[in-house]
């Protein structure tokens, strides 16, 4: 079994937060916990390649670490890419999901993680990857390693995985058929009275949680912002150029409204199959308010309305998905200079 | 961002926090039972008050 191992600046040995800002290094063979990795993975893994950088220059130059990444790992007939564990360090754990999500998409690799469950790279990778629990303490690295061998071997020889608590990754989210004794309502009744009874029991439906989103400060002077529009109610030019879903859609377009006042109803369409769309056909500007807000800026209440609207269909999406186009909206508002946007949701 | 939207469980569930009630799922920013110039004055109050949230005002 032939393994690469990604490691940050710190577990790779090259220093500590000073040394951040290295480059993607390579190293023959196994370094630092890739060695106990090695070990433990058993007499027929070799761990061929430990690639170590620097936590920031991961994040800030992702691209060309994902590229140079794949491009190393491709050359060298890997059966298994390992990243981590990174425990509660974020930027680690970003490019940890970032690199094992190309390796395994782009290069059909088995890969694995771990981390923290409080790490950002969770939030944004786990239903896409094995992410092993490795908690917050470094000290727990043998324990997690083990972990992450016994699951490591299961993937490159195709076993079947158990569940998170059995294997110890982190919950992706993932449906999977089980026949079990008891039909559904007596479990529910069983639970139900336990549950009544003060005893311990468990639930067959996990509830999706949100982390907190901190509110970033306050538009400083609004006479002088660019604001744009962002709507989740489907609302698109006549035809679906970008031919967005009505269901789970999976893109979002941009729409100029340069020089426009007003929205018309026979110019667009509603690709949303989640609420009776006949209002806002007749005048769009009911989702996405277009002559209020041109007024507002004629009026110099704001400085500028941005030239162009972004639409996509709320309806019945993956979080998984969501997030990405929520990136991914914030990203071009961000290259464009705006300075504030009015998202309109039905 | 400010969210301007009738499902404001959904809003505060998700954790969006500056979030204006809309006028309805199926018109956040309008009302089709109002007169035109009404139903536009509706749209300018909802959306100043999507500003002042920008603003904290």
């Amino acid at each position: 079994m032939r393994v690469v191992h990604y490691l940050n600046q710190f577990f790779g040995g090259i220093g500590a937060e000073e040394q951040a800002g290295v480059g993607l290094e390579v190293r023959d063979g196994a370094v630092g916990p890739s060695k106990l990795l090695e070990q433990l993975l058993g007499p027929e893994a070799q761990v061929v390649m430990t690639l170590v950088c620097g936590d920031n220059y991961a994040v800030e130059h992702e691209e060309e670490l994902v590229t140079s990444v794949l491009e190393k790992v491709r050359g060298a007939s890997v059966d298994l890419f390992v990243a981590g564990p990174c425990f509660e360090a974020g930027r680690y754990g970003m490019a940890a999901g970032a690199l094992c999500v190309a390796v395994q998409s782009q290069l059909d690799i088995p890969v694995m993680t771990g981390m923290s469950e409080e790490n950002p790279g969770v939030d944004l990778y786990r239903d896409a990857l094995y992410i092993v629990d490795s908690g917050t303490n470094a000290v727990r690295m043998r324990d997690v390693l083990v972990k992450m061998a016994n699951l490591g071997r299961k993937l490159v020889n195709k076993n079947a995985i158990g569940l998170p608590a059995e294997e110890g990754y982190l919950r992706r989210g993932l449906l999977r058929d089980q026949v079990v004794e008891q039909t559904a309502a007596r479990r529910l009744i069983d639970m139900l009275v336990a549950k009544v009874k003060g005893q311990p029991f468990e639930s067959e439906m996990l509830s999706t949680s949100f982390e907190p989103v901190a509110m970033p400060s306050g538009v400083k002077d609004l006479s002088k912002a660019k604001v744009m529009l962002i709507t989740d109610g489907g609302l698109v030019p006549k035809g679906n150029p970008d031919k967005i879903h009505g269901t789970a859609a999976t893109r979002w377009g941009s729409y100029s409204i340069e020089g426009r006042d007003d929205l018309r109803g026979e110019e667009y369409e509603i690709s949303h199959g989640g609420y009776d769309a006949r209002f806002v056909q007749e005048d769009p500007d009911r989702l996405v308010p277009l002559d209020a807000m041109r007024e507002m800026e004629k009026r110099g209440v704001i400085g500028k309305l941005h030239d162009e609207f972004i639409s996509t269909s709320g309806r019945a999406n993956p979080l998984s998905n969501t997030r990405r186009l929520g990136r991914e909206m914030a990203e071009k508002a961000k290259r464009e200079g705006v300075d504030a946007v009015i998202l309109t949701s039905t | 961002m400010v969210q301007i939207t009738s499902a404001m469980s959904i809003a505060k569930m998700v954790g969006s926090n500056r979030v204006v009630l809309g006028n309805g799922i199926i018109h956040v920013t309008g009302d089709a039972k109002l007169a035109p110039e009404e139903e536009k004055d509706l749209r300018r109050k909802l959306v100043q008050k999507a500003l002042d949230a920008l603003s904290d005002k």
